[in-house]
Parts: structure tokens; C-alpha cells; sequence
């Protein structure tokens, strides 16, 4: 391997060969791991309006029972059950794991580490088209006879593995097809994440020089690969009873319906993780660069997220402890549950203490990263009424739980993308978004966004259950106040849509039309500012660029400038 | 504090909202801080012209407390959280009450796609035998006893939930799972299915009559006796002879929907 | 294609295309371990399934055991060849190899096809869904190796690539090691 001349070739000359590249190659052919950040997050945002109009959908008719939604029609009891199946299965598989894993982990990771491109760049463009295959697989199911799988994203058997049961036999296969591809691409797309960081690092780069978000989403694709397999096993038995009449969860043929839920929540749990590191490791460099402070606690950092991954497996139960599973086995997964608020509690703490004697600037990718904690905070204490397994008789399945994930996951998947999407928008593009109108944007999704959850603790409280398409059908769930409730919540996700088209606006106007940006406008440290914003095609065309310190040294007393980038060689 | 909404109607309701309580204690103060140390140092900190960051690696000891002491006390808390949580499981999900000492009514509980059976065991306080008597969506029970229940599905997984009894036990097919309960007040109330079952996972809802003993009586009497239904739906299925339609009849979906007013696409029919 | 630069570096001391399938051995060992920990939860709730294992053939089993474990060694013997530089002698030691998996398929086939013609189908017990499942998985797993093999040896019997013989080894050996698990709790446990 004539190592030399490749350095050179690839960065001197081997982009020339690139300029005539035609509209296929470059866009939708293309093996640059920028290329194919981009679609994995324009995938990512599509979905999400699908996403966004199932949950318009639904709630609409949770606020005017029986009415015609605008835009939908009336929504039967069918309809209902397949756009919560189809909002809960596509905001998690299909928006937050593209977008914060696939697309920033694609975007970001050779940037951040100094090389070039994935180490297997055609197999990243695979797992691309296998999930891009995905997606298509998913919508087709709204399209065939019976209309989309309707058994929650959990897919539980007996309902979800016959069709006498569910009444959608094409569609729930169709469902489960669509995720299976899903885990293939991201399979795929994790080996050549873990693989690159691990030997690609620019020289000098050590361990702990490696930028927060690269190491959390290299954490996030281990824990991704060590816990989907169960899954994957389990969903070769699901498709098997769905098409072939096996009984692996049927109890009349000697299977068990139990085994389907260890099976799935067994990647579920870590699951979790797997979304919210990264968007853990996004709020670190934002937060950095915007106080202009080191990180509290680097290490501290990588040590709780590394154990709160391995925690992560033993906690899965939680969510089965009325299931009918052994009640002695439920205060085994009560205390793990509780313990690992720990590990993720210390990583907000640290956080919190970053922004102490920092210099705070609160633009609009920071106001993102700083509502994460707050936001995040929330979802986590409530985590704790559920963990408790005496609790969790009275709130599994009740709307708190729903309140509960959606102030974890709305911060993962949304506020973190948000932040993202905000922070890097210059490199990726070499334009500015317009910040006022990004505050907009803020304000008009936060604000709504605790409008339309904390309604539902209260709901959940109360009473109200999931995946209830009328509650008019329970005289104690009907009394005063509560209807009063669901339609405000409804009301501030109303508010909360519009003002999506803000951002849509914003991004895609800047897009053409924006300010042109520096290479640097952040005054940040890590190694993707060094490149030019957008970077062609090899990222670094003065050649790659060594790495000297870690990636947090803001505000160090010995220099005036208050940066210092890690590829800029000590004074 | 739920009990000011949803009352507190079995032995075991008023131990849990107090669990509910605690944690709510523990955790809100933890939240609060947490947010006003949060806000307190964006708004101490917040840019100045002139004044630069401080260099804190978060590394030395000094720096390390102030995390480290609140993880400690998160520690601590849970610790305490965890114990009462076990404590309140256990009382209802893993004692059950004991017949010899204690006087016991046995019910069984019956999910399918879309109804509620429950077989009471009748004016001798026996299940399976003559006088049994099996309802559809309405369950009757006696303030002041004690119920061991036996819970099943037909079909795929239903959810037993009382909310004003802060109870819930999933339902599984080719299973029989027990719990138990004492009610504690009279009233009527919801029952709820809390796992998803289907299009018609809304439209099963079932009433618990908690009466007090003379009125429990009263109905037992005027309740003409049905055949029990058995717990072995996989081997016997055995219609309601009065052909109405409901669980235990051989029904089909279809037939469940039409009963609630809904066609087969889940759309309500006129 | 161009490789990137990225390719070039090694931090970790270990190749990249080591490393790689190293990483993908460690998912896939999960699948495995979904596959076989369901079945031996089950098998341990139905002492009946002994009845239906009885029907296995353990012979053709046993024959396949030995057959893949010398179709890993002509595996070995491959990578050794690759890394004296004979490309020559590497790739035929993966067409060995690749012989022993189309042996291994034959001998399923017929395996299968006796036992489905006597009525044990996937849907006739759920131990039949359980071992026509498993070992279905794992002789996908044996096809695409020998597919990918094919590629390699035609690679480096032109002296290219030849780093990618030890690679597809690892992932082969972990193929017959699945089955030295699957062997026993599917024939050996009657």
C-alpha cells in the first residue's frame, strides 16, 4: 500500500477527478460521508413531518372526539391505532436514530477526528439505501389492504402476530420488515463509525483529545450493536408466526407471548441510551464553546455514560412489571432501574457546573443546548415514579408515562437536533441561519412544549390510559377539567406544528440565501472548524491536520485569545 | 393528593399514593434545585465585555464535591425510594391473602377482544359450581371482602386496571395470573383495559359495582345463575345459553365492535 | 474508487478490516444468542420437545460438525498461504473451504427434505419452528460467507487484497462456531 502517494493524491489531485461529477453521482450516488450525513438528515426531517401529522391527527381527535380533523377526515378506531403505531415507531426509528446517530455521526466523525472520510465508504453508502429502503418499506404499509400495523411500536404478540387479531396481516409485516432493514442499516452504519474512530484519529489525537459527541455516539453504536441481536432473533420469530403459522408466541402451539416482551425491551432499555447519549454529547459542545469553559469533568463524563451503557442492560423489566413476569424478579429491576438515575443525574450535574465562571452567550444553538438540561431534568425525575415498582401499578400505561418519555425523548430527538442543527448548520453549508428568527423558532417550541406535556401528567394522574381513542366512553375519565385538559394540550401542539415552519423555513432559505460563513464562526476548538466551511470533498485540502490537545482548552490563562484550536501546534 | 381525584377505594390504594407522595417530595425538591442552580449560574454568568471564563478543569478535588455530594445524596434518596417501593409491591403483588385466616372470595376475570367476563362464585362463595354467576363488562363486588382474582385471555394481552383501586395486572392468553384486593368504600367506578388489544382496545370499558353486603346480597339473589364460565378457553369454549352476545360466546371481533356500536374498520356505524 | 486516508491509519495497532469484522462477529453473536437463548427457555418449560428431537439426525449432524470444522482449517491454511504472499495458494485453500460449506448445504438439504417429507415442518411443533429457524439463520450465514469468500479468492489469486483472507476466516470460524453450539441443543439433546 503505497501510503504516501495516496496522501497526497487524495487531497492534492484526487479531487479534481470529482469536479465533473454528475447530479447522481454527487447526490444520490455518492460514498462522502458528508453527502450521506445530509441524507440521513433530510430522510430524518421528512419522516419527521410524517410523524408530526400522525400525532396532528391523533390528538385532534382526542380533543374533538368524533369530528372531521382537518387534513385527515374523520378518525376511526382503526385509524387511531395506526398513527400511534406509526408516530411512536417513526419519531424513534426513523427520525431520532437517522438524525442524531446517522447524520451527525456521518457529518461529524471524520471531521472531528481529522481524516478524510468512514474507513468503508461504500458500505456506508449501503447502509444509507438499505435504510432509505426502510423508510419506503414503513410508508407502503399505510398503502396496502387492512391499512398500517396498529399494535403500538412495541408490536406485542398474540395481537401483532396474527392477523385474525390485529386485521392488518400485510401491514404488520410490512412494519416489522421496515425495522428489521432499519437495524441492518444501522448495523452497517455503526461498524464503520466504531471502526474509524478507533484507528482514523488524526496523529496525536489520544483518547481523551476525542470530542465529547464522537465518543457518545461511538458508545451509542457498541451499545446499539450489543443489544439489537435479541431483537432481531425475536423478529424473525414474529415475521415466522405472521407468515408461516408458527407459534413462538403463541401459548396454543407451546410458545410465550412474555418471551416476544424480554426479547424486545432487552434492546429497548438500552435503546434509550443509544439516543440519548449522543444528543448528551451534542449539548457538551455546544455548551463548551458558548461559555467558552472546559468541559466539568471530561472524564467523568465518558466514565458515566460508558456505565450508564452497561447499566442499561439490566434494567429492561421496568417495563414489564405487571406483565405477568415473576413480582420477585420486579424489585431486582426497581433497584437497577433506580440506580441508574445515578450515572445519567452526574452527567447533568456536570453540565450544570460547566456553565459556572463560564462566559455565557446565549444564541440560539445554545439556548437549545441549555433547554436540553432543563427539559431532560424533567423527564428524568418522573423516570423515577415509574422505576419505583409499587408506583408503577398505578401510572404503567397511563398518559404519565407518555408525559414521562416525551420530556426525554422530545429533548433527545428534537431539542438536540435543534441544537445540531443550528451549531454546524455553517460548516455543513457555509451559510449562517438567521438567528432571530432561530429564537423565534426557540420560544415558539419550548414554550408549547411544556404546554402540551405537563397536561398530561396531570392527565395520566388521573386516569386517562393509552392508546384510547374516546374517552367518552369512560364516565370517570369525562369529568371536570379533564376534556377541558386535552383539548389545551392539543391546542399547544397546534402551536408548537406552526411554528415548525419557522425552522423549515429558516434552514431551507439560508440553505440558498444565507449570510456566507468563515471557517470558524464559533471561535471554536475541534478539529471540523480547521476545515472550510462547506468542506470539498476530502475535507482538508492543506492536508490532514494533527491533533495537539484536547478539545475543551477555552479560556486557558496563559492565552490572550480565549480558543485554542486543537490542530494549531503549542506556542 | 390523587385521592383528591381519583378516591382511594381498596386497602393497598392509600400505601401506594403514599409512595406516590414521597417520591413526589423527594424528587421535586431534587428538580427544583437542580433548575434553580441551573438558571441562577446562566444568569450569573452570562457574558460580560472585559471578563473572561474561568479555567476549571472539574478535575481537582475541590471542583469534583460539588458533583460528587450531589450524587451521593441522589444515591441516598433512592435507597430510600427503592425500599418503600419494594415494601408497597410486595403488599400488593406478592402477598397474597391467605384463605385459612381469613375469609376469601375467589372471582374470575376473563378478558378477550373487546369484552370484560367476570364469573362471581355466587351465594356460596365458591367458584365452578351451580350457582355461580357470570356477568359481561360489570363486575360486583363487596365492600369489606376480600377477592383473590383469577385473570386470563381468550385471546391476545388485556390489562385489568381499577384505577380507584391503584390496581393493574396484564392478562395473558394460555395463563392464569392471580392478584387480589379488598375494597374499602362503595361506588361505582371504570375499570379499564391498559394494554393495547386492538381497534377495539377503546371501546372496552367495564364497571366495577363495589356494594355494600346487603346490597351484594341483594343482587346475588336477584341474579339468576349462569353456567360458569371455566378458565380453559383453549380446550372448552361454552356459549351464555341466552345467545346474547359477549364474551364466552364464541364471538367473533365483529361481533364484539357491532355490540359497541363500531363496524369492522373501527368506524363508529349510525 | 479512491481509498480515503482514513483507511491508511491504524491507531488501535490493528487493521482496519480486522477490526471491522471483528466488531460485526460481536453483533452477530448477539443475534445468535437471542435465537438459542429463546429456545433453551423454552425447551426447559417443554421436557415434551424430547419426543420431536428424537427425529433429528444426528449423524447427518455430526458429519456436518466434522465437515465444517475441515472446511475451517483449509480456512487456516488459506490464511497462512496469505501471509507468506501466495496468493495463489490461498485462494485455492478457500475454494477448499467454500467446497465444505456446499457439502455442509448438501447435507442439510437432504437432511431437511427427509424430515419435512415425514411431516416435521416448521409450523407441525414449536421445537421443528425453533430448529428449522436457527439452523436456517446460520446456513444464511454459511451462503453469504462462501459468496463473499468467492470474491476474495478470486481477488487473491491475483496476489490483491490479501489481507482480507485472514478476515473472511475470523467470520468464517465464528460461522462454524455458531454451529458447535447449535449441534448439541438441537441433535445432542434428545
Amino acid at each position: 500500500m503505497s501510503a504516501a502517494t495516496e496522501t497526497h493524491g487524495h487531497a492534492g489531485h484526487g479531487h479534481d477527478a470529482h469536479h465533473d461529477e454528475g447530479f447522481i453521482k454527487k447526490y444520490l450516488w455518492s460514498t462522502d460521508h458528508k453527502m450521506i450525513g445530509f441524507q440521513y438528515l433530510f430522510t430524518g426531517i421528512l419522516m419527521a413531518v410524517i410523524g408530526g401529522f400522525t400525532v396532528y391527527a391523533f390528538r385532534m381527535q382526542q380533543a374533538f372526539p368524533g369530528t372531521h380533523i382537518p387534513g385527515f377526515g374523520r378518525v376511526t378506531a382503526t385509524d387511531y391505532n395506526a398513527l400511534v403505531t406509526t408516530h411512536g415507531s417513526v419519531m424513534v426509528f426513523w427520525v431520532a436514530m437517522p438524525v442524531l446517530i446517522a447524520a451527525l455521526g456521518n457529518y461529524l466523525i471524520p471531521l472531528m477526528i481529522g481524516c478524510d472520510d468512514m474507513v468503508f465508504p461504500r458500505l456506508n453508502r449501503l447502509s444509507y439505501q438499505i435504510f432509505l429502503l426502510s423508510s419506503v418499506v414503513l410508508v407502503a404499509s399505510f398503502f396496502v389492504e387492512g391499512g398500517a400495523f396498529g399494535g403500538a411500536w412495541t408490536s406485542y404478540p398474540p395481537l401483532s402476530a396474527k392477523a385474525e387479531y390485529s386485521l392488518t396481516g400485510t401491514g404488520s409485516s410490512l412494519w416489522l420488515t421496515a425495522v428489521a432493514l432499519e437495524f441492518a442499516a444501522f448495523l452497517m452504519g455503526g461498524i464503520n463509525f466504531v471502526t474509524t474512530v478507533m484507528n482514523s484519529r488524526a496523529p496525536g489525537m489520544r483518547m481523551f483529545d476525542v470530542p465529547m459527541v464522537v465518543w457518545m455516539i461511538v458508545i451509542a453504536s457498541i451499545l446499539f450493536m450489543a443489544s439489537v441481536g435479541p431483537l432481531v432473533a425475536g423478529a424473525i420469530m414474529l415475521l415466522f408466526d405472521q407468515q408461516l403459522g408458527t407459534g413462538f408466541f403463541d401459548p396454543a402451539k407451546g410458545g410465550d407471548p412474555i418471551l416476544w416482551q424480554h426479547l424486545f425491551w432487552f434492546f429497548g432499555h438500552p435503546e434509550v441510551y443509544v439516543v440519548l447519549l449522543p444528543a448528551m454529547g451534542i449539548v457538551a459542545e455546544i455548551i463548551t464553546v458558548f461559555s467558552r469553559k472546559k468541559l466539568f469533568g471530561y472524564k467523568t463524563v465518558l466514565y458515566t455514560a460508558i456505565g450508564t451503557g452497561v447499566l442499561s442492560f439490566f434494567v429492561w423489566a421496568h417495563h414489564q412489571f405487571v406483565a405477568g413476569i415473576d413480582p420477585r424478579m420486579a424489585n431486582v429491576f426497581s433497584v437497577t432501574t433506580l440506580l441508574i438515575s445515578i450515572p445519567v443525574a452526574e452527567m447533568i450535574f456536570v453540565y450544570i457546573g460547566t456553565l459556572y465562571g463560564g462566559s455565557v452567550k446565549l444564541n440560539t444553538p445554545m439556548l437549545w443546548a441549555l433547554s436540553f438540561i432543563a427539559e431532560f431534568l424533567l423527564g428524568g425525575v418522573t423516570g423515577i415514579f415509574l422505576g419505583a415498582s409499587g408506583a408503577d401499578v398505578y401510572f404503567h400505561d397511563t398518559y404519565f408515562v407518555v408525559a414521562h418519555f416525551h420530556y426525554t425523548f422530545f429533548p433527545i430527538a428534537f431539542i438536540g437536533a435543534f441544537a445540531a442543527i443550528t451549531y454546524w448548520f455553517p460548516k455543513m453549508f457555509g451559510r449562517e441561519m438567521n438567528d432571530t428568527w432561530g429564537k423565534v423558532h426557540f420560544w415558539g417550541t419550548i414554550i408549547p412544549f411544556n404546554g402540551i406535556f405537563i397536561p398530561l401528567f396531570l392527565l395520566g394522574a388521573r386516569g386517562d390510559h393509552r392508546r384510547i381513542y374516546d374517552y367518552r366512553h369512560f364516565p370517570d375519565l369525562m369529568k371536570a377539567g379533564m376534556q377541558d385538559l386535552r383539548v389545551f394540550a392539543t391546542v399547544c401542539l397546534l402551536v408548537l406544528l406552526a411554528f415548525q415552519v419557522v425552522f423549515l423555513v429558516n434552514l431551507f432559505y439560508s440553505l440558498v440565501r444565507g449570510k456566507k460563513a468563515s471557517a470558524n464562526p464559533w471561535n471554536a476548538n475541534t478539529l471540523e472548524w480547521a476545515a472550510p466551511s462547506p468542506p470539498p470533498h476530502g475535507n482538508f485540502p492543506e492536508g490532514l491536520p494533527n491533533c495537539y490537545r484536547g478539545p475543551y482548552e477555552y479560556s486557558h490563562p496563559d492565552r490572550a485569545e480565549d480558543f485554542w484550536p486543537q490542530h494549531v501546534k503549542g506556542a | 393528593m390523587i385521592n383528591k381525584y381519583v378516591p382511594s377505594a381498596s386497602t393497598f390504594a392509600p400505601d401506594i399514593d403514599n409512595l406516590i407522595l414521597l417520591i413526589l417530595a423527594i424528587v421535586g425538591f431534587w428538580f427544583l434545585l437542580a433548575e434553580f442552580v441551573f438558571f441562577g449560574l446562566i444568569l450569573k454568568f452570562k457574558e460580560e465585555p472585559g471578563r473572561k471564563a474561568q479555567y476549571v478543569s472539574g478535575e481537582k478535588p475541590e471542583e469534583k464535591k460539588w458533583v460528587s455530594i450531589p450524587h451521593y445524596a441522589t444515591l441516598v434518596f433512592d435507597v430510600i425510594i427503592v425500599v418503600m417501593a419494594v415494601k408497597v409491591w410486595h403488599t400488593v403483588k406478592i402477598e397474597m391473602p391467605d384463605a385459612e385466616k381469613e375469609n376469601v372470595a375467589n372471582v374470575r376475570i376473563i378478558a378477550q377482544q373487546w369484552a370484560w367476563t367476570f364469573v362471581h362464585p355466587g351465594l356460596d362463595g365458591k367458584l365452578d359450581t351451580e350457582d355461580d354467576i357470570a356477568t359481561v363488562d360489570e363486575l360486583h363486588v363487596q365492600e369489606g371482602q376480600t377477592y383473590v382474582f383469577e385473570l386470563t385471555s381468550r385471546d391476545v394481552l388485556h390489562s385489568f386496571s381499577v384505577p380507584v383501586f391503584r390496581l393493574k395486572q396484564d392478562a395473558i392468553p394460555g395463563r392464569i395470573v392471580k392478584g387480589w384486593f379488598k375494597p374499602t368504600m362503595t361506588g361505582q367506578y371504570d375499570i379499564q383495559c391498559t394494554e393495547i388489544c386492538g381497534i377495539g382496545h377503546g371501546i372496552m370499558p367495564a364497571r366495577i359495582l363495589i356494594e355494600s353486603p346487603e346490597k351484594h346480597e341483594a343482587w346475588m339473589k336477584a341474579t339468576p345463575p349462569t353456567r360458569s364460565a371455566p378458565i380453559d378457553f383453549i380446550a372448552t369454549e361454552q356459549p351464555l345459553e341466552d345467545g346474547k352476545v359477549g364474551a364466552l360466546n364464541p364471538a367473533t371481533p365483529d361481533a364484539a365492535l357491532a355490540r359497541n356500536g363500531l363496524n369492522n374498520n373501527g368506524e363508529d356505524t349510525p | 474508487m479512491m481509498r480515503p486516508i482514513a483507511t491508511t491509519r491504524s491507531a488501535t495497532g490493528i487493521p482496519t478490516g480486522k477490526l471491522a469484522v471483528w466488531w460485526l462477529i460481536a453483533s452477530e453473536i448477539v443475534i445468535f444468542g437471542g435465537v438459542l437463548g429463546g429456545y433453551i427457555m423454552h425447551r426447559l418449560g417443554h421436557p415434551d420437545w424430547a419426543h420431536q428431537a428424537i427425529h433429528t439426525n444426528t449423524w447427518a449432524g455430526a458429519f456436518n460438525t466434522f465437515v465444517l470444522l475441515t472446511s475451517s482449517l483449509a480456512a487456516v491454511l488459506a490464511h497462512q498461504a496469505a501471509e507468506h504472499g501466495d496468493g495463489k495458494k490461498a485462494a485455492k485453500m478457500l475454494y477448499l473451504t467454500v467446497v465444505g460449506g456446499l457439502v455442509f448445504l448438501v447435507v442439510k438439504s437432504f437432511e431437511w427434505s427427509h424430515e419435512i417429507h415425514a411431516g416435521y415442518t416448521i409450523t407441525s411443533n414449536t421445537f421443528w419452528s425453533f430448529y428449522y429457524t436457527a439452523a436456517g439463520i446460520h446456513g444464511i450465514h454459511v451462503i453469504v460467507g462462501m459468496i463473499i469468500m468467492l470474491f476474495i479468492a478470486a481477488d487473491a489469486a491475483k496476489g490483491k487484497e490479501l489481507q482480507r483472507v485472514e478476515n473472511v476466516g475470523l467470520y468464517w470460524h465464528f460461522v462454524d462456531i455458531v454451529w458447535i453450539f447449535l449441534f448439541p441443543l438441537l441433535y445432542i439433546a434428545k
